[in-house]
């Protein structure tokens, strides 16, 4: 009797696997390609592999090749969907003629860190980052930066800038925000993905967010911004910043998530369009405990395109705003507040 | 002389016999083959030009030799300059070229004039040439976390002591163009001292007898006679190791701070093209690739003068040191 009941296990396991591949021969070996921002791609990676693996017969791919180019390649109708930093402006949602939907799925921090021996907490005022990455600000000794860290002695040591050399949303997002919080910074150098930064002697660039981080831990007295997930996984000392309410406030997905929760979303539609806009910058969040550099990062897909992709796609959103969600703090990013996660998936209903 | 195949034939020890037509067929086969290859560089090569011409055709158009004289890279208003980006180019190389150049051919000379045992010489050789296996990536991240502290406080005393003299007049941060230059340096050394070693071995025993015969002392026979022999090989390995050093990119782009600055300071950031193109290329807009074609036909167009020029200062020396016309 033992035997048969081996047996009829087996069966039934057989059975199901049988059930499993008829299920999921509804998607029959469809490709997802998408294209786009390099500050996101490390999650989006994961997610669409987890979900790959979850749901035979989807597979995706992601390049990573920059906001600019997945702006361009959603454009030319050569990817099904693209990844953006810089969400779309209206100019290039109007060369779209299948519809464009804005989603953001999920959104980081950019924190600013340093090198400075034995010196383990660093706030840094409104008034004074901005200085400093124009160049204007040139000794740790500053009476500026002295005044708002009073524990601590600041050593008597010149201020290496190092930026991104190459164009990166990163730089697209810290440069908004220093321009937002700075009328200088706004007239000479600007919020862009490949800034022009002041010429002083002290900036030096360096490539990717690796690049950055290796050139601040080999230089004393050095000064720059990463992603908070690159931060984060190479323990990088990293400052306090003083946001909108006076307060000084560290990185985290705590501070992230009251960053954007006070953001506001547009009210209306996207041009020409009945779906709703999501695009939304915390380019200098207004909460009490907010971190004061967070921002969204957007998911482009097409209004209308086949019933089988659009099915797909609107699983994968689901999939990427909720179960996704989950693993998004342990990588360095934001969790979606939940109201973002109902306007995002209210918007993704609209995928035909 | 251990073996004269001349001797072997005429004392009948091996058989001989003029070429069968396989024989024939085989040179001519090969001889097509061998033409075939050398064309397709040439093609290969005009296809390059010709392709970077055509994608950078806007950009000249637009820019024209302003683009040259421009001071200024700046994707938001279009403005595309690679001056600085030739100045450092320039600079770095020829910077490197001294350091490395001056070391390989001393090296070329340590391992070929005798001053060592012929097996210590082959270790020495392999270690040498060792270091063109290393990847260009590894070299830039020695240089940040090896080389940019090790240099840093000799750089701070120079600037501190001799902050008057133009080369010291700032003081090195971290990435600047002197451990570019240092790093280029040593990325250069293997292919100098290769090419100069063999320079120097080619030169006929006799004509260091004839010198060492004639009362001449080891400095004298190396400096008097083998150098200016040798000259031409020397110059061939020097003009190919400054090509090197003029299209090196990764280890450039994470040491040389990338800001377009015109500066002598040996400490100062730089930029170079290389390095430029590896930095904005992966991320450029349409606009910006035309402009970065333009920069990479200038920077083929500075390494072709560059072969050119060395190849003429090569004849002259061979005209002058070797008799030959």
């Amino acid at each position: 009797m033992k035997l048969f009941a081996k047996s009829a296990k087996s069966v039934f396991v057989i059975g199901a696997l049988i059930g499993a591949m008829n299920s999921s021969a509804a998607y029959a070996d469809l490709k997802l390609i998408g294209s786009g921002a390099s500050f996101p791609a490390p999650l989006y990676n994961k997610w669409f592999k987890d979900y790959s693996k979850q749901t035979d017969g989807v597979r995706i791919d992601y390049q990573s090749k920059g906001s600019g180019a997945g702006i361009q390649d959603f454009i030319n109708e050569t990817v099904d969907f693209a990844g953006s930093d810089a969400a779309m402006k209206d100019s290039e949602i109007e060369q779209v003629k299948k519809g464009v939907i804005l989603l953001p799925v999920t959104a980081g921090e950019v924190v600013i860190s340093y090198n400075l021996d034995g010196i383990q907490e660093l706030k840094l005022p409104r008034d004074v980052y901005p200085e400093i990455f124009l160049g204007n600000i040139t000794n740790w000794n500053d009476p500026k930066i002295q005044a708002a860290n009073p524990g601590v002695k600041l050593p008597d040591q010149n201020i290496t800038v190092v930026v991104r050399s190459d164009s990166s949303g990163t730089s697209y997002v810290f440069t908004n925000h220093l321009a937002a919080i700075s009328d200088n910074f706004k007239e000479q150098v600007g919020g862009a993905k490949a800034p022009n930064w002041p010429s002083a002697g002290t900036i030096v660039k360096a490539p990717k967010n690796d690049g950055v981080t290796a050139t601040i831990k080999q230089t004393p007295g050095a000064i720059g911004y990463v992603e908070y997930g690159f931060a984060k996984l190479t323990k990088m000392p990293t400052a306090m910043l003083e946001n909108q309410k006076g307060n000084f406030i560290e990185a985290g997905g705590e501070t992230g998530a009251s960053a954007l929760a006070t953001t506001d979303f547009p009210e209306g539609n996207l041009p020409n369009s009945d779906v709703p806009d999501l695009r939304a910058w915390a380019t200098d969040p207004s909460g009490d405990d907010a971190y004061p550099i967070a921002t969204f990062t957007w998911l482009l897909v097409y209004k209308n395109q086949g019933e089988e992709k659009a099915k797909a796609l609107k699983d994968l959103i689901e999939y990427m705003i909720t179960t996704g969600q989950e693993s998004s703090e342990a990588m360095g990013y934001i969790p979606l507040p939940e109201n973002v996660v109902e306007k995002v998936r209210n918007a993704a209903s609209m995928i035909q | 002389m251990v073996h004269d195949p001349f001797k072997d034939s005429a004392s009948g020890k091996t058989l001989s016999a003029p070429p069968s037509p396989s024989d024939y067929m085989k040179d001519s086969v090969f001889r097509s083959f061998a033409y075939l290859c050398a064309l397709s560089i040439i093609l290969l090569l005009a296809y390059i030009v010709f392709e970077l011409g055509s994608q950078a055709l806007p950009a000249i158009k637009e820019h024209g030799l302003g683009f040259i004289t421009g001071t200024t890279w700046d994707t938001n208003q279009n403005e595309f300059g690679v001056l600085p980006e030739i100045w450092g180019t320039l600079y770095s190389s020829l910077l490197a070229l001294l350091i490395g150049g001056g070391l390989g051919v001393a090296i070329a000379i340590f391992l070929t004039q005798g001053f060592m045992h012929a097996k210590i010489e082959v270790m020495f050789r392999t270690i040498i040439e060792l270091l063109a296996a290393i990847p260009s990536v590894v070299y830039g991240l020695w240089g940040i976390y090896v080389l940019i502290p090790l240099i840093r406080p000799a750089a701070h005393w120079l600037h501190e002591t001799f902050g008057w003299f133009p080369l010291f007049s700032t003081d090195l941060s971290g990435p600047g163009l002197a451990p570019a230059a240092l790093v280029l340096a040593i990325m250069i050394l293997p292919t100098v001292a290769a090419i100069s070693a063999d320079a120097f071995r080619r030169i006929p025993y006799k004509v260091k007898e004839a010198a060492y015969g004639m009362g001449a002392t080891k400095w004298e026979v190396i400096l008097k006679v083998m150098l200016p022999t040798a000259s031409s090989g020397i110059l061939a390995g020097l003009v190919l190791g400054f090509g090197r050093a003029l299209g090196e990119t990764m280890a450039l782009a994470m040491l040389i701070g990338n800001v377009n600055d015109i500066s002598v300071s040996l400490f100062a950031p730089a930029n170079t093209l290389a390095s430029l193109l590896a930095s904005t290329f992966p991320e450029a807009g349409e606009i910006e690739i035309q402009a970065l074609m333009y920069a990479s036909l200038v920077l083929l167009l500075i390494t072709f003068v560059v072969n050119v020029a060395g190849l003429a200062v090569q004849q002259y020396t061979m005209r002058k040191f070797e008799g030959k016309k």
